[in-house]
């Protein structure tokens, strides 16, 4: 369970592990500002569902020779005091070991976009075995009985990808949002958490109208790849609280 | 399952294939999937196939006997001569084949990535001919290398999308091109160049790059000993060893020695199926290089890597040096320029030659030079 069973609105913010220097100093920043728990993208050097930020951070990642031993070994130096995800892609998922590395370092939740129902099962045993939940992810072109398979074998909580497209920052929030999430919701007891395209607190606030929550990722690495600190992006992570 | 048959439940060719794509593109690849099963029941599209692979793509292409390199080399060769096809290589009987599903399927798009700029030609080509929009990713170090496919395409009518992510290369064009898929499916086809990414697409390329072998089949006296190819993702080899699985032939797949995925690599998740791969000790995929772009690819298409497991085919290496070097023999001993990719099936029998001695050998030879020709400046 990554959440506490109640009824308040979820925040999870995200950072890309190893993209700068101080990139850990994020986690405490988001955990002082109200995140419920954060979610830490490992870099994969091939990521098929990241819009150009996200793709940036990771590159930037791993041009400063970024592993993820190297990242797990400062998450669990940090002691972060909330849940920690961990989103990244199958190949690096399918690793023998991985979940259970992950676990050492007190991760609770995984996060494969490339790894659909069909093809989860390795990963999820894995995760399962080391005590991880396995978050997946619904896309709004998910047919019904799909997303009923998807939700029955959901943990943590449910991913609700907002829109037709990778992630990156949006103008607003995509209309198809709010319906997946509805549809989502009569399907499971678990959180269902909108990410992709929530930008900036108003959307937030929309998001939370139908979903228990949202993931906000790239409107904060935007700011960290344009120099923003993290303090400031703590900053904007209250202001998203604020408004949920 | 047999042998170059329809893969098992969920595209798996042993354990290699599969569907490992976000949740957005499931049903976009479920659609292709049944858009294709109806298609290759339909006599019909199969006719319409057929009749333009004939008048347009100027099918069969010959058998051609290599006399004097044969004589040169103390073996029989036998050059497949896809460099004849439309558009200078074997990249049109997947396109054809491809756009008119699309087409079937009510798209209006064609998306495509492209390394050396031929299966972006092809593209191209076909939506030209069917009247369908096309966007062509190209990595930006393989725009510098390929300007006159980079010119062709777009004189053709198609949109260039120069990628400048990762090594440049077709690795980079091939994630764009999907990530454009992900926020486009209702209109757009993903039309992939090779035996390669989530389930169908490395058993539909196959089948209609099955018209390779299934030709050379018919065109030879015997069976040939060996049925050599180049392999990048593997399409033209796919398509050649079809027409030999079922026969004695030894199957030899070649690739660029600094893109072997199934020499130098290992299992991996990559493009949407699971398959050999360079990768390094953490599991990022690696950066391969070769002279020929079209084969400077860190992986190979599934059914490769089960035919490389179960040892049905086996699989080599060509350096640049000896493609290079091939590429002017075969010029100078029978007066025709292949494609640098197709050189490095070349270059491995030459190295071969005498194990080889006294055999027939089958070269598929998947495209001309002409795009190659800065490279011998």
């Amino acid at each position: 369970m990554i959440f506490a069973d109640d009824n308040a609105k979820k925040l999870v913010p995200y950072v890309t592990g190893g993209v700068t220097e101080d990139w850990a100093d994020c986690l405490r920043a988001y955990r002082d500002n109200g995140a419920d728990a954060i979610e830490i993208g490992l870099p994969f050097s091939d990521p098929m569902l990241d819009g150009p930020t996200i793709q940036e951070a990771s590159d930037r990642a791993l041009a400063r020779g970024t592993t993820v031993d190297g990242i797990l070994a400062e998450v669990r130096a940090l002691r972060a005091e909330v849940p920690l995800i961990v989103m990244t892609y199958a190949n690096l998922a399918l690793r023998p070991g991985f979940a259970g590395r992950l676990a050492e370092a007190g991760i609770s939740g995984l996060i494969v976009p490339d790894a659909p129902l069909d093809e989860v099962a390795p990963i999820r045993d894995a995760a399962n075995a080391a005590g991880l939940d396995l978050i997946p992810l619904v896309a709004p072109s998910t047919r019904p009985d799909r997303l009923r398979d998807i939700a029955a074998g959901a943990q943590g909580f449910v991913y609700a990808v907002s829109v037709l497209g990778t992630t990156g920052e949006r103008d607003r929030l995509d209309a198809a949002a709010g319906p997946l999430a509805t549809a989502v919701r009569t399907l499971t007891a678990l959180p269902v958490l909108i990410g992709f395209g929530v930008s900036a607190p108003e959307h937030a606030a929309a998001a939370v109208r139908d979903a228990d929550g949202v993931v906000v990722a790239s409107a904060l690495m935007r700011r960290l790849l344009d120099g923003a600190s993290p303090a400031e992006l703590g900053t904007q992570i209250a202001r998203f609280r604020e408004a949920i | 399952m047999g042998v170059m048959s329809e893969p098992a439940e969920r595209g798996r060719f042993g354990e290699f294939g599969g569907r490992f794509v976000p949740e957005s593109l499931i049903p976009a690849c479920q659609e292709v999937e049944a858009a294709f099963r109806d298609a290759w029941a339909d006599d019909r599209f199969r006719a319409e196939l057929d009749e333009l692979l004939t008048v347009y793509a100027g099918r069969p292409t010959p058998v051609t006997p290599a006399r004097r390199l044969s004589a040169e080399l103390g073996l029989t060769l036998l050059l497949k001569r896809e460099d004849l096809a439309h558009t200078g290589s074997h990249k049109i009987n997947n396109v054809l084949g491809q756009a008119l599903l699309a087409r079937r399927m009510g798209k209006r798009r064609l998306l495509a990535e492209t390394g050396a700029g031929q299966h972006g030609v092809a593209a191209a080509t076909a939506a030209a001919l069917l009247g369908l929009e096309c966007v062509v990713f190209m990595g930006e170090r393989d725009i510098e290398r390929q300007a006159p496919n980079v010119r062709r395409m777009r004189m053709l009518g198609a949109t260039v999308v120069p990628v400048g992510s990762g090594s440049r290369t077709l690795k980079d064009a091939t994630n764009e091109a999907m990530r454009r898929w992900v926020a486009d499916t209702a209109e757009a086809y993903y039309c992939i160049g090779s035996v390669m990414g989530p389930h169908p697409y490395p058993w539909m390329v196959r089948e209609f790059q099955r018209v390779i072998g299934e030709e050379a089949r018919g065109q030879v006296d015997r069976v040939p000993d060996v049925v050599v190819a180049c392999v990048g993702g593997g399409s033209n080899a796919a398509g050649t060893f079809a027409g030999f699985a079922d026969t004695g032939a030894r199957l030899v797949g070649v690739e660029a020695a600094g893109g072997a995925a199934m020499t130098g690599g290992s299992p991996g998740v990559l493009h949407g199926h699971r398959s050999m791969v360079l990768q390094d000790a953490h599991g990022q995929i690696a950066e391969a290089s070769s002279v020929a772009a079209g084969l400077d690819y860190p992986g190979i298409g599934p059914e490769h890597a089960h035919l490389g497991a179960t040892g049905r085919a086996t699989y080599a290496t060509a350096g640049d040096d000896e493609v290079i070097e091939a590429v002017h023999r075969l010029a100078r001993t029978e007066g025709i320029i292949p494609a640098l990719e197709s050189a490095h099936a070349l270059a491995w029998i030459v190295r071969n030659a005498s194990d080889l001695a006294g055999l027939t050998v089958l070269m598929t030879l998947s495209g001309r030079g002409d795009k190659d020709m800065e490279m011998f400046q």
